[in-house]
């Protein structure tokens, strides 16, 4: 994310819900001097399209995202853990419906 | 890490096709690479508004007009989407701006052309768009993740935009014989600035060898240039339009289009800002831009008190 220039509109980023029932998705970025004019430039940057029934915007400075440099030992808890995936058990052929 | 462990560690996600994100470790040369790419094509989009608006208040008719203004702001819409997508890497909006405005950064030479009729929109979306999207189209599965889709949405937008320029040649070149001479005369004039959009020839472009290895491109200028001038030319028999070039011929062995050669001096001479327009488009944004600082200041100004108001409140 790029540091905040004085002059500059601050940088919001945009998620989308495409149609009800689905996640809100991250669509992109843009700039606006406030929350409403976010969302009202977010819909014409990227709903052009009918591509949206929902919007949230937040300032970009407000995310805060984990370093993909610590990555392995991050995610290292859940690889040794393959107990949690019903793949792990052993049953005979005739249970049905499990 | 090392910084020889973090190069390998890049070159292994390179090599796997998996996408760098921004807050990836990337060699300098790569970023910087990517933030020239990326803001010359935004640019380019940006720029890109300026030939065709010339002709929205005098589109033949309400449907023209209409989808003109659709594709003017979808020019626009590409251009904010790449311009955050460079901003990822690290550089401001306002720098990229300023680059543009002081001529420093470059933009495609395309649109340093004048819109001299209504059949140059036709034109322009049949040719134009069609060579940028045959550019476009591979950058879908770039290295880079935000560029990457970036460019996935702007590819889903270019397809009604060559169709409906196509759709303004064919309806020309079906019409009145004043009509069809006009169409023939824009597709004369914008067949070879066309060709030089996919840049000059592989033996000259230095960058290609490192950009295609960092999937930043993924097919040489040369290869991009002769599979547009293929498609192109069967479409032109479409319209029943002249080939502006005497030399375009089959050839069956190579099973591709020979064609005659591009006019590289006038390809530099434009890119020095010599072209017919250079100097118009650079105005036209510099004064939209500065006529437009006092709505900018505003529009800051109207944030902050209100968001005064509202911690008074409370
Ligand atoms: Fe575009
Ligand atoms: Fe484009
Ligand atoms: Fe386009």
């Amino acid at each position: 994310m790029s540091q905040q220039n004085k002059n500059e509109w601050p940088l919001w980023e945009v998620f989308i819900r495409s149609k009800a029932g689905l996640d809100h998705k991250h669509a992109g970025s843009l700039h606006a001097a406030d929350a409403q004019m976010a969302i009202e430039n977010a819909r014409d940057v990227y709903t052009r399209r009918m591509e949206g029934v929902s919007i949230w915007v937040v300032e970009s400075k407000h995310i805060r995202a984990s370093d993909p440099g610590e990555a392995a030992s991050l995610y290292e808890p859940a690889t040794d853990k393959i107990y949690r995936h019903p793949t792990f058990y052993d049953l005979p052929d005739e249970v049905k419906y499990m | 890490m090392t910084v020889h462990s973090f190069q390998e560690h890049f070159d292994s996600l390179i090599d796997r096709e998996i996408a760098i994100e921004p807050k990836d470790w990337m060699p300098d040369n790569y970023r910087k690479t990517l933030i020239r790419q990326i803001s010359q094509h935004a640019h380019s989009e940006i720029i890109g508004m300026l030939p065709e608006g010339n002709w929205i208040t005098r589109a033949p008719s309400l449907r023209r007009k209409a989808v003109l203004l659709a594709k003017v702001q979808d020019e626009a819409g590409h251009g904010l989407y790449l311009y955050s997508a460079a901003e990822t890497l690290g550089i401001s909006r306002d720098e990229m701006y300023d680059q543009l405005h002081t001529g420093k950064a470059k933009y495609s030479s395309i649109f340093n052309y004048p819109t001299l009729t209504w059949a140059d929109i036709g034109a322009i979306g049949w040719l134009v768009d069609g060579a940028a999207i045959m550019n476009q189209v591979p950058l879908c599965r770039t290295s880079y993740g935000p560029y990457a889709r970036a460019m996935v949405r702007v590819c889903k937008e270019e397809s009604f935009h060559q169709r409906q320029g196509f759709e303004i040649m064919l309806t020309l070149s079906k019409g009145t014989e004043v009509q069809r001479k006009m169409a023939q005369d824009a597709f004369n004039r914008w067949w070879w600035p066309s060709l030089m959009m996919f840049g000059p020839p592989d033996a000259e472009s230095p960058h290609t060898e490192q950009s295609v290895r960092w999937r930043i491109k993924r097919f040489t200028n040369d290869e991009l240039r002769q599979k547009f001038v293929d498609v192109t030319t069967e479409q032109a028999k479409v319209l029943g339009l002249d080939m502006p070039d005497p030399e375009i011929k089959w050839n069956e062995e190579r099973g591709h289009y020979d064609f005659g050669k591009i006019n590289w001096d006038e390809f530099w001479n434009v890119v020095k800002g010599n072209g017919p327009c250079n100097k118009q488009r650079l105005e036209a944004r510099n004064k939209a831009w500065n006529e437009g600082q006092w709505v900018r200041d505003a529009a800051m100004a109207y944030a902050a008190k209100k968001k005064n108001k509202a911690a008074e409140a409370a």
